[in-house]
């Protein structure tokens, strides 16, 4: 229990401390100044923009910037699931997988495309090498460079003042690709390699096992994607069993490292935006904030899942080690609800220890911050979340004292709150909705578990597994209880329309809203400007994030991993 | 709005070949110069180049004279992997964890709570190539019994072959089930008893 706080907090502080020199690069570059790397990467961005025709000069206002966003992004889906649903007839498939069934690639491409990553195929029976190339790594890269893109658009439309452009975006797009993400992934990609994450383009080995039987071990290109499944906050892995597979991770070193991959670049994002908007305070609160809302988290699953099954210890065994069900040995149970807590609150999605076996209250902390997608939130997405939480405290705290609310210097009218509820109500309408869909369906089929055969566990566990596919396709985390048999076309189109509802309405409507608040002229602040930068401040934000939260889903929660959670003592 | 269009078109097409392709023959060919044996998948072959498994992979075993990895939910293929995902209140759940736990009890011939919770779940991938420096030693005694040698050589050969925590304090500390009962067969020869299993022996390290 000790060493695994330990381990806990070491991982924690490290991933803190190279964030705020990795905040710094990433202001510079999108602000466009000279970074070391410049003589390496220059030249693979300027050649990207000189193909694709961009003008890198050119300047875009909100609506130009979503409408490239949404182009671009129409683009790579059309590519990739023509990629998927063909990959037998193209080359590199050594292990001769079959074409994607339709429907089922509208979800996966759907999934990818929205950085969401949910994934109903397993990767070592569903994708060949070359789609685990073309379309699954090259989606990794450039949606999680779409958000960050689209989250320094944001920053620029708040921070500025009477402001006519938010940048251009495939300069974004293309800095965050090649500039942000590729180095770090290039790093973390060699780090995976030595401990023993393959590379190879040889089918799978067949192996005879010391007993004599056959044993065929599934391979590939694994260790370049998985360092941008972690880093992008995409999550969606080479193998079906994710993270815990061994060729995915396969020490605690690579663990360490992909670990840190989750949350590197969502906490320096918090870093980036201070250098931006030059309040280096603003910055301190916001992490703060976010900090204070992650550590009582981490504590409590790492806690609850090092005491164990109870049903399982009322058998006597000896479960010192913790709940070790749907976990491995070389993690434990420690690192194992630290790696779930991390990728649920930066909505990546990956997971090294299967969620749908993990203690009941210990999952339904996961579910609750699945839901929030703000606490540092999925790269670049994630952030624009956290900053709409923010003009919502911002607009509470004006209320509370009765002035006109104001947000580094700019007025948040009418307009603009309308926008963020729109962004903020759309996940928890989406996923409740969703949720009650299929528990109707479910409740008026007869016979539902051999019509339907959904669920894998009964009670209300089946209902916290429905109600976690919703939020996890509408918050585009991309994790699973995986005990819910959701390749059918019910769970294919509905969430696949969730993701791409749950991704573009989140990310334009935030770009409308800097837009507006960017073009506004700031006025210097005076002694009755509320100050966004205090402590006061941090704690209204807390708490706006927390009563939302639990407003939202503090009744589903009930019905669904409480009640498991009573009915388990 | 053509030009949208097109730039749209060949910034998907210029980035697909990158980071779609460019990207992967970089790593491959670091891979090759110098990490050749991690970039295979850590294979492990016999004298005569047959593969026997991979120091990663864990590998199914039944007979007596072996070491037993965890339970896997997908018989440990590789092919097609994955982990039970029953939820902890799950009555089948609960039903396999006591079928296992009497299994072993009664194999090892030790009280329940002797039994380290490893042995009776099962993993995320359900390939774990380890288990903890506990289980292995709750095995020690009928293995050594079965080989017919005395149970402080399975002792220390288990000792050998336990990785503590990386730096200390990273994961927990294991043993890779394959790479012992390799060692079993190579330092203390096949078993006595080759009837456990119907598959011929293929050591090659007597």
């Amino acid at each position: 229990m000790m060493l695994e706080f330990l381990a806990v907090t070491v991982a924690i502080l490290f991933t803190i401390a190279t964030s705020i020199p990795l905040g710094r690069y990433m202001a510079r570059v999108f602000t466009g100044e000279r970074t070391w790397l410049d003589p390496v990467l220059g030249p693979i961005g300027r050649l990207i923009l000189r193909v694709s025709g961009v003008d890198p000069n050119l300047q875009q206002d909100w609506k130009q910037y979503s409408v490239s966003l949404v182009v671009s992004n129409i683009f790579m889906w059309l590519a990739t699931w023509t990629i998927v649903t063909l990959q037998q007839y193209l080359p590199l498939n050594p292990d001769g997988i079959a074409n994607m069934e339709p429907t089922l690639a509208f979800n996966s491409v759907s999934s990818f495309t929205t950085n969401t990553n949910l994934q109903h195929y397993s990767g070592e029976t569903g994708l060949s090498y070359l789609s685990q190339m073309g379309f699954a790594t090259f989606l990794q890269f450039l949606t999680a460079a779409t958000g960050i893109a689209a989250c320094i658009a944001v920053i620029r439309g708040i921070g500025g003042n009477r402001l006519q452009h938010v940048g251009n975006f495939y300069v974004d797009v293309t800095h965050a690709a090649v500039r942000v993400l590729l180095p770090l992934a290039f790093v973390v990609g060699v780090v995976l390699l030595w401990q023993g994450s393959p590379m190879t383009f040889e089918p799978a080995a067949r192996a005879t096992t010391l007993e004599g039987s056959e044993q065929t071990i599934a391979r590939g290109v694994v260790a370049p994607m998985v360092a941008i499944k972690q880093l992008g906050t995409n999550g969606g892995g080479y193998f079906g069993p994710n993270s815990t597979h061994p060729y995915e991770n396969p020490t605690p070193v690579s663990n360490f490292a992909e670990q840190w991959s989750i949350l590197v670049i969502p906490m320096a994002m918090v870093w980036t935006l201070g250098h931006m908007v030059r309040r280096r305070r603003l910055a301190v609160v916001v992490f703060a904030t976010m900090l204070a809302l992650y550590i009582p988290m981490v504590t409590f699953a790492v806690a609850m899942d090092a005491r164990g099954n109870p049903a399982i210890s009322a058998m006597g065994v000896d479960q010192s080690t913790g709940s070790m069900e749907g976990k491995e040995v070389r993690f434990g149970s420690g690192l194992s609800a630290l790696w779930s807590v991390s990728t649920t609150v930066t909505s990546n999605g990956s997971v090294t220890a299967m969620h749908d076996s993990l203690t009941p209250l210990g999952g339904r902390s996961i579910l609750k911050k699945k839901r929030l997608n703000n606490i540092f939130g999925g790269v670049g997405v994630g952030f624009i979340n956290m900053l709409i939480f923010i003009i919502v405290a911002v607009f509470v705290a004006g209320m509370m004292i009765g002035r006109t609310p104001e947000f580094l210097g700019k007025k948040v009218e009418a307009k603009e709150m309308k926008l963020a509820s729109l962004a903020l109500l759309w996940h928890p309408l989406s996923i409740l909705v969703g949720t009650a869909i299929a528990c109707y369906i479910w409740a008026t089929t007869a016979d539902p578990n051999t019509t339907l055969g959904w669920l894998k566990n009964p009670g209300p566990h089946g209902f916290s597994e429905m109600l976690y596919e919703w939020s996890s396709a509408t918050a585009n985390n991309g994790s699973g209880f995986e005990g819910l048999g959701d390749n059918t076309p019910f769970w294919n189109i509905g969430t696949g329309v969730a993701m791409l509802l749950g991704r573009y309405i989140p990310i334009v409507a935030p770009l409308a809203l800097a837009g507006m608040l960017g073009a506004k002229p700031a006025s210097p602040e005076t002694a009755g400007s509320l100050r966004a930068d205090s402590a006061t401040f941090g704690f209204t934000l807390w708490a706006v994030v927390v009563i939302l939260g639990l407003l939202m889903f503090m009744p589903v929660a009930v019905l669904g991993p409480i009640a498991e959670h009573l009915a388990l003592r | 709005m053509i030009r949208e269009l097109k730039q749209g078109v060949l910034f998907t097409a210029v980035t697909l070949v990158l980071f779609g392709g460019v990207y992967h023959v970089v790593f491959w060919a670091i891979g090759r110069v110098a990490f050749p044996a991690q970039a295979e998948g850590s294979l492990i072959r016999r004298a005569d180049g047959t593969i026997v498994g991979s120091r990663l992979i864990g590998q199914k075993f039944t007979g007596p004279e072996y070491f037993l990895p965890r339970p896997s939910a997908v018989d440990y293929n590789a092919a097609s992997t994955g982990g039970t995902n029953y939820g902890p209140s799950n009555p089948d759940h609960l039903k396999a964890v006591r079928e296992r736990l009497d299994a072993v009890t009664r194999q090892e011939g030790i009280a329940p709570g002797q039994v380290p919770s490893e042995m009776v779940t099962a993993s995320g991938a359900g390939l774990d190539p380890h288990i903890p420096p506990n289980a292995a030693e709750r095995q020690a005694r009928r293995v050594a019994l079965t080989r017919g040698v005395p149970v402080e050589r399975v002792r220390d050969l288990i000792q050998q072959h336990t990785e503590g925590p990386t730096f200390g304090f990273l994961g927990r500390a294991r043993v890779d089930v394959l790479d012992l009962n390799l060692a079993l067969d190579e330092s203390l020869g096949s078993s006595t008893q080759p009837a456990a299993t119907t598959a011929p022996r293929a050591t090659d390290g007597r």
